[in-house]
């Protein structure tokens, strides 16, 4: 008899209406259906009544997760139509405050996935580990979560020289945090048994669907804003682009550990770059914004975040495009679904990180048939909780 | 939903405003432990970490006998955040409905107030208090967890 | 310098079917192409030149709609623009998702907020605004 669930959270919380509507056969996922449009806020349409200051608090509202990558894109965007070189303490801040926000983007993730799968307290190890790094966002920025540091020509505050040591001590004591984090991740046979082998995506699909982010580096597909097309202090440090052959949940979970290793490296050279440059150089005066049009991209922590913004000489954008990497990842859904059972179609949804803002969910069970509903939100993730359940007792 | 159990529901929800609100029946039903449930409009997600923050360790609502539950039957406080699109509205009419009452309903961040940056988008369909009737406003863009649990507590005070 | 050989040929793959180029750097440039020519560039760009399939961008201005398919090669770094301009009368074009699945949903938006007929796109339904505005009601145009 087939079943259509519609899918969506890996937490009991949101309360948001159909994102997937999963067509089952039994247990298998046979296809998949994406009905979306709760969140949808008209905001490309509202930045065009917005000056180009003021579209920075603008773009930053977007997501909050990801709440720095898209003022990031729109910065570089701005500053190619300006034609304006920003004074390289600047570009060390912003590349401070974007790796800053990766290692909290993606520790709110392992904690989400650790939940999902039924390890709780991977959930409250991994966000308590995050609160260290909000602290530093609110000693450096003035708060947790949206930092309004990016304007055209600069950034808006400086990184004090006092508040240096500060940061270095966080860092240090975060390294071994997330050690302790990634062992437990990656040596747990309960993880490696719901994890490898679910929700492949080949190399020939990522292309096809022109995916973006640890999604695409999970498969062998080395693409990386940061080296390709290097913006801000990039290209002034050392670090790599983190890769995985496996393919499935788990190659995303490895690639995502991982590069929290390279954030804090970069993050110290940054710091040590800072000491360097004159304490206060921060911004580039830009009196007008020329006539034409510009695309900036940024790599968020989920993948490349594009903007396209037209101007027309005047103080308002004519258009201005957004496209959240999420829009592109998403859409894999329908390769890396089909053919698994409803748990594993779950995780491998989770595994891709959709950002909140650019997806939404509910979790509902219609019976295919008579359109009555059968699960729920909770009953999904209690089918997940008991599969590990039976998993670890087989081990 | 079946339309002669929503009707009763209706009836007995307006029996119940007029005739238990006076004889205490609503410090009785919130005098121990809550249980909350959030609906999230159409909204940036910064106010839904932060709402997901109160449950971990360092705010650590559970302390209180508070916690998330996944389903507006269970539930005491209704948490609301996010500008309110106007495919959201019938959903959250229809949450508000299927409330058990007594029940107190929370505006959390600016955009739950009163729209916030995207009022003027044009899927906007009303802030909070123009759809349901509203008992708190935690304004903030997010507002921290500490000020989150300091305004469901000082609801409770009153 | 690996970008501009990518500019140069496409230029001489697509010889008469470009209105203008433009390139503004060495990692940006822009490529005015004829709308009948669309898939045979499309296609050169991403099966020949290995390019990747950012995004698509769709706005009403005088000269009509205009659409920007961004391209990006990820080992240089250019991000070439394929510009294609559309009649205001009869805004139609022929759809990339035979090349690639990328352009499925975006198609499918640039519909809905502006009224772009893609020809040939298998379900060209709604994709972010159901039931925020009624049908027929494009409100992207100025």
């Amino acid at each position: 008899m087939s079943k259509i669930i519609p899918i969506g959270p890996y937490h009991p919380l949101q309360e948001e209406p159909e994102l997937f509507k999963l067509y089952c056969d039994g247990e298998i996922v046979k296809d998949i259906k994406w009905e979306t449009g709760y969140n949808h806020r008209g905001i490309e349409r509202l930045s065009e009544s917005k000056t180009f200051d003021q579209a920075f608090f603008l773009v930053e509202r977007i997501c909050g997760i990801c709440s720095t990558s898209h003022p990031f894109a729109f910065a570089n965007c701005m500053d190619e139509i300006a034609g304006v070189e920003i004074p390289d303490r600047a570009k060390y801040i912003r590349s401070i405050i974007g790796e800053l926000e990766r290692i909290h983007s993606h520790l709110l993730w392992v904690g989400l996935a650790g939940h999902f799968l039924g390890y709780n307290t991977v959930f409250m190890w991994a966000w308590k580990y995050r609160e260290p790094i909000l602290d530093l966002f609110e000693i450096i920025t003035g708060n947790r979560n949206s930092y309004a540091m990016f304007k055209i020509g600069g950034v808006r505050r400086d990184i004090e020289e006092h508040k240096i040591p500060g940061i270095q001590k966080v860092l240090d004591s975060f390294k071994k945090k997330n050690d302790l984090l990634t062992g437990a991740v990656m040596d747990d046979p309960v993880i490696h048994a719901r994890t490898k082998g679910v929700g492949i995506l080949t190399k020939e699909d990522i292309i096809n669907y022109a995916a973006v982010g640890p999604t695409a580096r999970a498969s062998d597909v080395a693409i990386d804003v940061r080296k390709d097309d290097p913006y801000a202090a990039y290209p002034l440090v050392n670090w790599k682009v983190i890769t995985a052959k496996g393919c499935d949940v788990f190659a995303k979970a490895e690639v995502r550990l991982l590069e929290m290793y390279e954030s804090i490296s970069i993050i110290e050279q940054c710091l040590d770059g800072l000491k360097k440059t004159k304490e206060g150089d921060i911004e580039v005066e830009v009196r007008e914004v020329p006539a034409g049009y510009g695309t900036g991209h940024a790599e968020a922590p989920r993948g490349e975040v594009f903007h396209f913004v037209v101007t027309n000489g005047s103080n308002y954008p004519v258009r201005h495009k957004v496209r959240a990497p999420s829009y592109v990842n998403i859409a894999t859904f329908k390769k890396s679904c089909v053919g698994q059972t409803i748990t594993d179609a779950t995780i491998s949804l989770a595994a891709v990180d959709p950002c909140y803002c650019c997806t939404e969910r509910m979790a509902y069970a219609y019976d295919y048939n008579t359109r009555d509903k059968i699960l729920n939100g909770e009953d999904i993730l209690k089918l997940s909780h008991k599969k590990t359940e039976e998993i670890r007792k087989k081990l | 939903m079946d339309e002669p159990a929503g009707y009763y529901c209706y009836c007995f929800d307006i029996f119940w405003i007029l005739k238990f609100e006076k004889l205490g029946f609503k410090e009785f039903c919130f005098k121990k432990s809550l249980f909350l449930f959030h609906f999230g409009g159409a909204s940036c997600n910064n106010c839904d970490i932060e709402i997901l923050d109160c449950l971990t360790p360092r705010y650590d609502v559970e302390r209180f006998g508070m916690q998330l539950v996944g389903s507006i039957r269970h539930a005491d406080v209704l948490l609301v955040n996010g500008s309110i699109n106007k495919k959201d509205k019938p959903r959250l009419l229809e949450i508000y409905r299927q409330a058990p009452k007594p029940i107190i309903v929370i505006a959390i961040g600016a955009c739950g107030c009163t729209g916030g940056i995207f009022a003027e988008g044009n899927t906007f369909a009303g802030p909070v208090d123009k759809i349901i009737p509203v008992d708190a406003y935690i304004p903030g863009c997010p507002p921290k967890p500490e000020a989150i649990l300091a305004g469901i507590v000082k609801l409770l005070n009153k | 310098m690996v970008s501009i050989k990518d500019i140069d040929n496409i230029k001489n793959y697509l010889k008469g079917d470009i209105i203008e180029t433009e390139i503004k750097s060495a990692t940006r440039a822009t490529v005015t192409i004829k709308k009948d020519a669309l898939i045979r560039a499309a296609d050169y760009l991403f099966n020949k030149l290995k390019l990747r399939f950012i995004i698509a961008s769709a706005l009403d201005s005088k000269k009509g709609f205009e659409i920007y398919y961004h391209f990006s090669n990820d080992f240089s770094g250019l991000v070439a623009n394929l510009h294609v301009i559309l009649p205001k009368e009869k805004p139609e074009v022929e759809s990339l998702t035979g090349l690639f699945e990328a352009a499925n949903w975006i198609e499918r938006e640039m519909h809905e907020i502006l009224g772009i007929n893609f020809l040939g796109h298998p379900n060209l339904e709604k994709l972010i605004s159901e039931g925020n505005w009624a049908k027929g009601v494009y409100p992207y145009r100025n």
